[in-house]
Formats: structure tokens, sequence, C-alpha cells
């Protein structure tokens, strides 16, 4: 058994059976359920939901949680090998996945009650209830700590109001996570339930990128939820931004998927088409960028392993999984740029993922922490100063 | 019900295949192994045939081979769902089917299966045999080729694939060896908690030492030259038609 994908530095020597046959489960998912279908989709703009329960049944939602909640206590490796082959197929599928175990069921379980837990997490698991995560609103992006949601105590309910923009999933799922501030400016999270009155939604249509996935806006007209519906075991940003860490995790691992993706297209096709009486390949100019991805790849995979291990030994620091989005997704990005290169007119197809993922990755790049706010974390990390404001 | 499937570890079709320096074995070391493909789709139907049975029976995967290349298959059966595992460790490069059948029989002997599936053929060396050899071995009633089984009481009836689009239909009384067809059915991919679970299941390793001296012995293996030659057949037309006919028939065989 070997890791599958270009593994020039043996990165298979690092990784368990276990390991590698769960990606080889997900990969097979991926090429046998996924790939067959993921044009009809992105072109339509949606995603195929109907592979949810597959996904569950496998096993691929939350899947580090303890057996009791759903997950199958694998290593975070393992894990991140699953968001590898996701995104290897597209990243709507990947972000699907990341969205409700990271965004989803990890608050659920970390800060809920056993009621809620006990509510959701099987659900959720089994692929049969979909989750959201509203953080970001239309004014606030980056900047999150200006949120105008506003969640107002009465008696034993709480009124929300504001709205939500950019949710993954929003219009579908069964449960919104959403965040608010208190009237004391305290953000608290609450679990909101399709069809409770005032909650509402509406698509975000002609998106270019990340097509293949459902992004919704969210409105809370006076809605109201009874107290069980906050999460009580967080209050304040960290919330929000603990759960984010989880999703940047998975994010980190996707966007080699996706590199991996676009090299492997990008090197059988050079070896194969020819000009000027040689394979592409044979040129110096083409083996320059293929050189260029596969070592951009080995030290994201090397890098991704080595989160995996910190996350499991509880030594992983935020800091360090902004490091992993941020380069693992710019290099994805340039690997997709590249190999669309080597492809010529035909790069441009979709007969091939590379342009797919090229669009993909622009939206990889922005969520979850764009590429500079994570520049200034890891610059916050190692100069001792914030250079947020 | 007690079910064995034999599976195989073979090179996957993607791995580099380069010859050794004793020219008569490929270099393991480079290629990646995975499970016989007919081999997957006779583990589904035993898994299919003790779900359905749902009266406890048992399926236990069998592989013989060295530590390193195969075991592995056995954790991906054990994945799937297989309730234990035999693994009968062999590190000889012995390939005869009969030497091999007998050291799979000697040592599932005891274990007095019901069933036994096997692939049809190794992907690799395609002898097709060991399903086969076994049954005979220890006194089973034999079928190849199936593609379609049905358990009844005390038998199995074994839809066979024949050649030219024809079938056949064997009723065979238990013990039975049968050789699986690919594509008979879907076989499942492991479930996160199949494969977290295997770790809990048991297996057995077995060492196993051939017998006898080997049956069949490689002498050379070479990558076949990839040659065109074209022929030019030339003359009178009476003359080129009757030529013509003597390949199609003789040497081509695509008419009789
Ligand atoms: C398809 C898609 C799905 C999404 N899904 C979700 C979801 O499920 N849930 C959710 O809550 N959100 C989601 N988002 C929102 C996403 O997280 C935000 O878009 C992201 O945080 C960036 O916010 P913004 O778009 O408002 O950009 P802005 O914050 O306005 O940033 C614009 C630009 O300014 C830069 N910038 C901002 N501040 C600084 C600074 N201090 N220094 C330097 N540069 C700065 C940014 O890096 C960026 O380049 C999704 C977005 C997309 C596109």
């Amino acid at each position: 058994m070997k890791y599958i994908g270009p593994d020039f530095c043996n990165i298979t020597s690092l990784l368990t059976d276990e390991e590698l046959l769960i990606q080889k489960t997900a990969n097979q998912f991926v090429q046998q359920e996924f790939n067959p279908i993921v044009n009809e989709y992105y072109e339509k703009g949606s995603f195929p939901l109907e592979l949810l329960p597959k996904m569950g049944e496998l096993g691929f939602f939350g899947a580090t949680l303890p057996k009791e909640f759903g997950g199958s206590e694998i290593s975070s490796t393992a894990y991140g090998l699953i968001m590898h082959e996701l995104e290897k197929g597209d990243s709507g599928l990947r972000s699907l996945c990341s969205v409700q175990g990271g965004l989803v069921m990890y608050p659920i379980y970390k800060y809920g009650t056993d009621e809620q837990k006990k509510k959701w997490l099987p659900q959720l698991s089994a692929g049969t209830a979909i989750g959201c995560f509203g953080l970001t609103e239309s004014n606030h992006g980056s900047d999150p700590s200006g949120m105008l949601t506003r969640a107002k105590r009465d008696g034993d309910d709480w009124i929300i109001n504001g709205s939500k923009m950019w949710i993954t999933n929003g219009s579908v799922a069964d449960v919104a996570v959403v965040w608010a501030r208190d009237e004391e400016g305290i953000v608290r999270g609450f679990l909101i339930e399709k069809g409770t009155k005032g909650f509402t939604s509406s698509d975000i249509h002609g998106k270019m990128s990340l097509r293949a996935s459902i992004t919704s806006e969210l409105f809370m007209k006076d809605v109201r939820v009874p107290d069980s519906s906050r999460l009580p075991g967080i209050k304040g940003l960290k919330g929000p931004l603990s759960c984010l860490t989880q999703a940047r995790y998975s994010i980190a691992w996707g966007a080699i998927g996706a590199a991996v993706d676009c090299y492997e297209v990008a090197l059988n096709y050079s070896k194969e088409r020819k000009q000027f009486s040689k394979p592409i390949a044979a040129f110096q100019l083409t083996q320059q960028k293929l050189a260029h991805m596969i070592q951009e790849i080995t030290k994201a995979q090397l890098l991704a392993i080595q989160l995996g291990n910190l996350k499991d030994n509880n030594q992983l620091d935020f800091s360090h999984i902004s490091l992993g989005k941020k380069n693992n997704v710019a290099i994805a990005r340039d690997c997709a740029k590249l190999a669309r290169e080597i492809l010529g007119a035909n790069g441009i197809m979709d007969d091939y993922s590379i342009m797919r993922h090229m669009m993909n990755l622009e939206t990889v790049y922005t969520y979850e922490g764009t590429n500079e706010i994570h520049t200034l974390i890891i610059g916050q990390k190692i100069t001792g100063e914030s250079a947020f404001e | 019900m007690k079910i064995a499937v034999l599976t195989k570890a073979i090179p996957s079709y993607e791995s580099s295949i380069r010859i050794d320096s004793s020219s008569t074995w490929i270099d393991e070391s480079v290629v990646n192994f995975v499970v016989n493909e007919s081999d997957s789709y006779a583990l589904e139907e035993a898994l299919q045939i003790k779900e359905k049975l749902d009266n406890g029976s048992e399926v236990v995967v069998v592989t013989m081979g060295s530590q390193d290349n195969t075991s592995k298959v056995l954790k991906d059966g054990l994945a799937k769902g297989a309730d234990r595992a035999i693994f009968i460790q062999n590190e000889d490069s012995n390939t005869d089917p009969l030497s091999i059948a007998k050291l799979f029989s000697q040592n599932l002997k005891d274990e007095n299966f019901d069933l036994v599936f096997s692939g049809l053929q190794s992907d690799d060396l395609g002898s097709g045999q060991t399903g086969v050899l076994i049954g005979e071995l220890l006194g089973m009633s034999t079928a190849t080729l199936g593609i379609e089984t049905d358990i009844q009481d005390g038998k199995i009836k074994i839809k066979r694939e024949l050649e030219s689009g024809w079938f056949q239909w064997v009723t065979l009384p238990f013990p039975a060896s049968v050789s699986i067809q690919s594509g008979i059915n879907e076989p499942r991919y492991p479930s996160l908690k199949g494969i977290m679970g295997a770790k809990r299941k048991e297996s057995k390793v077995i060492d196993g030492q051939l017998s006898d001296d080997p049956k069949q012995n490689f002498i050379n293996l070479f990558v076949p030259k990839t040659e065109k030659a074209t022929e030019k057949i030339e003359g009178d037309v009476d003359g080129i038609v009757a030529k013509l006919m003597d390949i199609l028939k003789n040497k081509l065989r695509v008419i009789s």
C-alpha cells in the first residue's frame, strides 16, 4: 500500500496502514461516485446532496470525533488524507465536509449540551442532516469582530436579528451555527433550525468559483430560539475562531489534493503531447514547471503531515495552521496555473479538471482567513506585534 | 456457514514494473501491492451471503505470500467486514499452483469451511487453478467462473459464465470451492469504522513451508519488444485470395 499521489520523498513511510486504507476509501468514493458527475453540478452551480448519506456511511463527517458522537477516532493525518482526496475531486466537495465536520459538528461536540449533541451529532455524522456555519457578514469578512448580528435575551429565549453572507450550504442546512453578539457585546453561538420563524435564506448566484457548492445568505428577523439552542460552552470570538482552526487544518490538506490532481494531469499530458517531434516533457521550460510543482507539493505534504502530528499531540498552535493553510493553498493555486499552461488550449476545457481547480482555489485562497490575514497571524506570532489594525 | 475467501496481493496496474537482476522475477521493492481484482468480488459475494443469511455466519480472508507485500491485503478484507484473517507466511518465490494449493489445503483443512471462494484468476500470473485445486485436495465440489450465487439448504447454486454469452447453472453440495468472476457485484469500500475496527479482529499467522519441489520455474522474464511488420501479399487475384484465406484461417484464426 502506498500514498495515492506523487510521492517524491517517500511520505508513504510516514503514514500508517490505517491512514493509507482510509485514503484509499476516500479515493475510491471520489473516483466512482463524484468525479463522473462533478462537471454537471459545476455547470449547474449546485451540489449532489444525495451523496451525503453515502459519505456519512463511510464515516467522513467528524471522523476524528469519539465513536459515541458518530466519529471513528481516526488520526488527524488520516482525516487530512480524506480531505486530500475530496479536494482532488473538487474544492466544493471538501468544503462541504470541512463545514459539516469542523464548523458544525466540532462546536456542537466541544461547546454544546448533551441534549444538543444527542440531537444533532448522529444525524450530522450520518449525513442525514446538513449543517452550516454563519460567521461572515456582508460588511464584516476578515474582521468578524465587527459583526452586527445581535442576540437579545427575552425571558428564557433569545431574539436574533441580523444577516450572514457567503454561507456554505446555508439554504439547505437543517441546522445553522450562527454567531451573534449579545447585549453586553459578547459573541455567542446559537443553533438555529431550518424553518424557525423569521429565519430565511437565499442562494448567491453568479459565482465563477466553487460552483459545485451551495453558497447562501442567511436572514434573521426576530428569530426566537430557546436558551437551550445556545452553545453554552464558549463565549467570545474564540468560539468561531476555534472552529475555523479545525476547518483550516482540513484546507491545508485539501489544497494538496487539488495541486496533486493538477500536477498529475499535467505530467501525463506532457509525456504524451508531442511538438517539434518531441514530447513537451522533454523541453526544459516544461520540466521547470513540473519540477517546481513537485517541489512545492512535496514541501506541502511534509508540512501537512507535521501539522497532523502536532494536532494529535495537542501541540498545534493556530499559527501553525495559518502557515499550512496559507502555504498549501498558495502552492495549489500556482500548480493549477502552471498545469494549465502545460496543457495549452486543452487546459481551458472541462475535459480536464485543472481549470475548475484553478477557479475553485480562488475561493479557497480567500475563505477561512485570506492569505493576507494568515500572513498577519504568522507575522504577529514571530514578531510579537499585531499588524491587523 | 463458514466461508473462506482467498485473496492475493498483486502488483497494481499503475506500478512501474521492472525486471529484477535475476531476470526471473520483478523488482518487488518498487511496486505497490493491491488486492487482486476478482478476489474483491469474491469477498463481496461472501459478505453479501453472510448478511443475507444473517445467522452468525463467518467470513475469513486468507492469503499467502511474503510479509512485506501481502499482509496488508488482509487488513483490507477485515476493514470491509471479514470476521478474521489467516495469513500463511511464505517467503518462497515458488509460483507453482499445485504446490500453493497444497499449502493452502494443509493449513485450511481443520477449519472445515463450507465454502471457499477465490477470484477467477490472479491478475499477475493468471493461472486460475488455485481454487479448483484446493477444492480437489479438500474433497470439495468445485465450480469456476461463478457470476451469481444462490445459497439453498445444504447446497449452493452457481451461475457459470461459458463462452460466447452462454451461461450454466450448477448446483454444488457443501463443502464447495467456487472461483468468482469479476464484475458480478459492487465491492464495497471499507468504511472508516471498518478500518479502525480491523485492528481488533483476529489475524492468525501460519508459517507455511512448501513441501514439494516446484513443478514450474521461471527461466527468463522479459519485456516483449514491440515489432510492427507489414506483410504484403502479391500475385494474381486467386493467389492473393488463397493466401489471405490461409492467413485468416490458420495464422490469425479469425475464421474457421
Ligand atoms: C464560496 C465561499 C464560501 C464561503 N463560506 C463561508 C461560510 O460557510 N461561513 C462563513 O462564515 N463565511 C464563509 N465565506 C466567507 C469568507 O470567509 C470571507 O469571504 C473571508 O473571510 C474574507 O472576507 P471578505 O470577503 O469580506 O473580504 P475582506 O475582509 O473585505 O477582504 C478583502 C481584501 O482585503 C484584505 N484585507 C482585509 N483586512 C486586511 C488587513 N488587516 N491587512 C491586509 N489585508 C487585509 C483581504 O486579505 C482581502 O484581500 C465564504 C466565502 C466564499 C467565497
